[in-house]
């Protein structure tokens, strides 16, 4: 089988909204991708481990409590410090118009608003883990 | 209503209609469908819907098996509360709000708490950070509940509070402000939404598992039937349901075994049913299509009342009522074009009252965006208040009764909602089917069907997937900055300074012995909260004695 | 720096690229793993395995702490399906892990099955040897679980605990799965429910007719591992197991049968390649069929006349 597109889905925060991130996974995987949730209330912490224990190319965070602003900076901050840097960020929620063009300065790599199609999800999922040069060593 | 022998005449000559109609063009869209996806015929006539018993089925407002209505005079005798869901930042900010409601003609308070509230957790936990008054207001202690009602007569208004986990804490803080204001518990009136199976199937904010939680509410439903005879202990909530994904009929279906779990539990509980129906209540979502959520809520009434009646023997005819709130559909919003939301609210807002609805919060355009602004939130109530005093529909009662379409949705939400119950039994109970996720796997597949059809374009919303146009969005969004979560934090601090610590650690080891024990956890946290123990020490101390929830993993 | 530099360093991140790198097969991968194998063999392996809904998941959840906190470097597999259609997978199993205690260490790893069919993935036991090598002493490898025979973790696992839960239907539905051959540990999961105790008593009869030909002694634990009963009695037994393989050379026994099993593979993989590449493409397969439809040969001959070929260069 060829090589499989894996994204870690995860939703920090408080809230409990996983109507978004639930319907997102079921459209990823759909595409043929592997995805990892990891659930309700995961500290960036948590994230963070389980992005770089499986390997994802891509990690999508799910924010409508409004702490985008604080959690957003936490987990790339935290990815760039654990070796995981060249994962690509990308997220989801009610976000004003603003806080995305900072987010995005602060390394958030692509940030979908309410409406956004799944369509259009995958279309930058598979374009931007295609686009990413790993330049690497095995041995 | 129509004899037999008209029925199959009128059927024989909708065969031939049907067949006439193919010449007269096609279908312009490939489907015809309600927002639960299910299909609609082109027209409906006495030959599509069961007319008879329209006594049994239908009768009159005010009497069993109140399918037009609850009240007999409905709106003339009373109008629907308009009651708009607020609270924001510090409690000082949210008492602000709420004055301004009130003097803009506002009749009943409702309480949004912020996400650490919700959860259980002070201001101060770690788990709080860039969570401090973002979705509603914080509440650490006693003292943030003096602030938010400062001014304002808890005799005179009726308050409902969206907590859920933590409701026996808020509640008891209210009846402590309500003490401090010289005013008894049993003048309280209100609303407490304490449904905590919709949490698990939905909404997903809990702190304990179902067991103890249940322990909780039936604490709470005893203590206020013995000192807060007018408050409402549950609002059994289908808005998260729908907002979570799922169908009207899922919606109707999961609202009502929830509803019917706690009264089984109530029962279990010694309680009689006759002095705690009265006060359940519920809250519907009203969505998008029209005439389905009309009937709706008409298939609601209908249900509850005979299953209060035959199923759990209730004899008086008030423990039969479903009586509910109604907030239009928060999924419904569009971040595009969001003035668009004000039309949506509108409409969904008109099902809520031609479905009967006892009160109606409706949605601020800006909410897709972040919370609402004040200019927002009047547009939103001004609406309800040009459905009530121009638009006429609410001066006779239930006016879309007897539509062959109404009729016919009604019967088929009840019919649905039925094979649900039968479901639900056969998983073993509300309970089991929570915990095998089932429910919550339901929901999730409506909802991932939901997006396709919009993603395929069978389904058309406006500034979505049709009408699109690029935009600039001016429309100014409330923003709450951080100082609302420094002032939370200071004023935390302070009250932890000057209570009397003695005090807090007594009535928290009085409320752990309670909790092990069977005594009415209501009253010890009553007690805690009178000397300024925070909701995060009370959670605390119960945690461990409880347990905490986790939910099974479903896809 | 390579990325197996920084593996030996204890890179984590290092770990898991080369994990990506053996599941994708990317080139090179088998260079690594070869040195790995080298620097391994100290790692136990417990599988974990039953029926859809038995709850695993949230087992291995609780052992794998237990094993954390007995001071052992703990790896945990888990395996979901691939969706046989788009290849696409939901892997679910890290959510209901949510005990373990991953500042201890503890690594997860997520597998789709993609398109194996034996309870694990192609790859599983090769990821299991870079945890080996990596420093692992400890891994717990959860199967696919959708009810059909997965036996391919006796191949990859010293101990095999299979779970049941009691309406998953009797003890004798366990049997004809073939998963009583397997079991070195049965654990009844969810032990509350109804139908617990006989489902218990129904398999302690079936296992004394087994202990007679064998030294083990296959205990069934009653356990629920939501809300943590007796999976401290479990984990014990595993310990047990463990003991008594290393105690009666049979974990050096098991062992090599598994690398001879390995060693076979990879050798029928290299000729089936092979095979592939010079016999089976191209025309001359066509032709022989068209040959055999027309009467005019038979697989059999056919089939012996290409081994001869390839064996024989003739």
């Amino acid at each position: 089988m060829s090589e499989k597109i894996r994204v870690l889905l995860a939703k920090p925060g408080l809230d409990g909204h996983d109507r978004g991130v639930k319907v997102v996974a079921a459209a990823l995987r759909d595409a043929g991708m592997e995805v990892i949730y990891t659930g309700l209330r995961q500290t960036p912490e948590q994230i963070v481990t389980a992005a770089i224990q499986e390997d994802v190319d891509v990690v999508g965070v799910s924010i409508l409590s409004g702490a985008h602003m604080t959690l957003f900076p936490a987990i790339i901050d935290l990815l760039r410090q654990r070796g995981g840097g060249d994962k690509l960020v990308f997220g989801g929620g009610i976000i004003p118009d603003e806080d995305i063009a900072a987010l995005e300065k602060a390394g958030v790599s692509k940030l979908f608003t309410p409406g956004a199609s799944t369509v259009d999800i995958i279309d930058w999922v598979r374009k931007a883990v295609a686009a990413r040069k790993k330049d690497e060593k095995l041995l | 209503m129509f004899d037999k022998s008209f029925i199959d005449e009128l059927r024989e000559r909708r065969c031939q209609w049907d067949k006439e109609k193919e010449k007269y063009g096609q279908n312009a869209r490939p489907r015809y469908m309600t927002v639960s996806g299910d299909d609609v015929d082109i027209l409906y006539g006495p030959e599509s819907v069961d007319m008879g018993g329209y006594l049994e089925k239908i009768g009159f407002p005010g009497q069993y098996p109140y399918t037009r209505g609850v009240h007999h005079s409905m709106y003339r005798g009373r109008m629907w509360t308009m009651r708009q869901f607020s609270g924001m930042g510090t409690a000082r900010q949210t008492n602000e709000r709420y004055h301004y409601l009130l003097k803009q003609g506002q009749t009943g308070l409702s309480v949004a708490f912020d996400l650490p509230t919700l959860m259980g957790y002070d201001s101060d936990h770690l788990r709080s950070t860039g969570e401090i008054g973002k979705c509603g207001v914080a509440v650490d202690t006693l003292a943030d509940r003096e602030t938010i009602f400062d001014g304002i007569d808890l005799s005179k208004i009726s308050t409902s509070m969206t907590i859920n986990a933590p409701a026996s804490i808020l509640l008891a803080m209210y009846v402590a402000v309500g003490e401090k204001k010289g005013i008894p518990s049993h003048k309280l009136t209100g609303t407490l939404q304490n449904d905590i199976l919709k949490e698990y199937i939905a909404q997903k904010e809990w702190v304990f598992p179902p067991e103890p939680s249940i322990r909780l509410i039936t604490d709470l439903m005893d203590f206020c039937a013995q000192h807060i005879p007018k408050w409402n202990t549950i609002s059994i909530s289908g808005y998260h349901i729908r907002e979570a994904g799922a169908t009207a009929a899922q919606e109707l279906a999961f609202t009502l075994a929830d509803g019917f779990q706690y009264v089984e539990s109530a029962i279990a509980a010694g309680q009689d049913v006759d002095v705690f129906a009265l006060r359940l209540s519920f809250f519907f979502n009203a969505h998008q299509d029209f005439f389905e959520e009309i009937a709706k809520y008409r298939a609601a009434r209908r249900i509850w009342a005979r299953h209060m009646r035959d199923k759990y023997g209730a004899k008086k005819e008030e423990s039969w009522k479903l009586r509910f709130h109604t907030q239009t559909a928060g999924c419904s919003l569009t971040a595009q074009q969001p003035e668009n939301n004000l039309m949506r609210t509108a409409y969904e807002a008109l099902s809520g009252v031609l479905g009967g609805t006892q009160s109606l919060h409706t949605n601020s355009m800006d909410e897709t965006l972040a919370l609402p602004s004040d200019k927002a939130v009047l547009l939103a109530l001004r609406t309800q208040q040009i459905i009530m005093n121009e638009t006429g529909v609410a001066n006779t009662i239930d006016p879309l009764a007897g539509s062959f379409f109404v009729e016919y949705l009604t019967d088929k939400l009840e019919i649905e909602a039925e094979a649900y119950f039968d479901e639900i039994a056969r998983r073993g109970g509300v309970l089991k089917g929570i915990e095998e996720g089932f429910f919550q796997r339901e929901i999730a597949k409506s909802a991932y069907r939901f997006q396709k059809e919009i993603e395929r374009e069978e389904r058309i919303i406006v500034g979505v997937n049709g009408y699109v146009m690029d935009e600039e969005i001016t429309i100014p969004v409330l923003r709450i900055d951080e100082s609302a979560g420094r002032d939370q934090l200071a004023s935390l601090k302070k009250v932890k300074q000057s209570r009397d610590n003695d005090k807090v650690k007594r009535t928290l080891e009085e409320l752990a012995v309670c909790a092990k024990g069977d005594g009415n956890t209501l009253k010890a946290i009553l007690d805690c909260v009178r000397v300024y123990v925070t909701l995060g020490e009370i959670v605390d101390t119960l945690r461990p004695i409880f347990g905490e929830y986790q939910e099974p993993p479903m896809f | 720096m390579s990325l197996y530099t920084e593996f030996l360093d204890g890179s984590v991140v290092a770990l898991s690229r080369i994990i990506s790198h053996i599941e994708n097969r990317r080139e090179g991968y088998q260079e690594v793993l070869s040195r790995l194998y080298r620097s391994g063999g100290r790692m136990y392996r417990i599988g974990v395995t039953g029926p859809p809904g038995a709850g695993k998941s949230s087992l291995v959840n609780r052992l794998a702490g237990l094993a954390a906190e007995a001071g052992h470097r703990v790896a945990v597999i888990c395996v979901d399906p691939s969706s046989p259609f788009t290849g696409g997978a939901l892997l679910g199993d890290r959510l209901r892990m949510q005990d373990i205690p991953l500042d201890k260490g503890v690594f997860i790893r997520s597998m789709g099955s993609r398109g194996s069919t034996g309870g694990l993935a192609a790859a599983t036991s090769n990821v299991a040897v870079a945890l080996d090598a990596f420093g692992f002493d400890t891994l717990f490898i959860e199967t696919v679980g959708v009810g059909q025979m997965e036996l391919d973790i006796i191949d990859a696992c010293d101990t095999v605990v299979v779970t049941l839960v009691p309406e998953s239907g009797d003890a004798i539905q366990a049997l004809k799965a073939g998963l009583m051959e397997i079991a070195d540990i049965f654990a009844v999961n969810k032990a509350d429910r109804a139908g617990a105790e006989q489902m218990v008593y129904d398999l302690q009869s079936a296992m004394e007719m087994k202990a007679i030909h064998s030294e083990w002694i296959v205990p069934i634990v009653a356990t629920q591992a939501t809300g943590n009963v007796n999976l401290d009695e479990l984990y014990r037994h595993i310990v047990g197991h463990k003991a008594f393989l290393e105690n009666t050379g049979l974990l050096a026994r098991k062992r090599t049968e598994q690398l001879k099993k390995k060693v076979e593979q990879v050798l029928v993989k290299s000729i089936q390649r092979d095979i592939d590449r010079t016999l089976l493409n191209g025309a001359a397969l066509d032709e022989i069929a068209l040959r055999i439809m027309r009467g005019e040969d038979d697989p059999y001959s056919a089939g012996q006349a290409l081994f001869q070929r390839y064996k024989f260069g003739s």
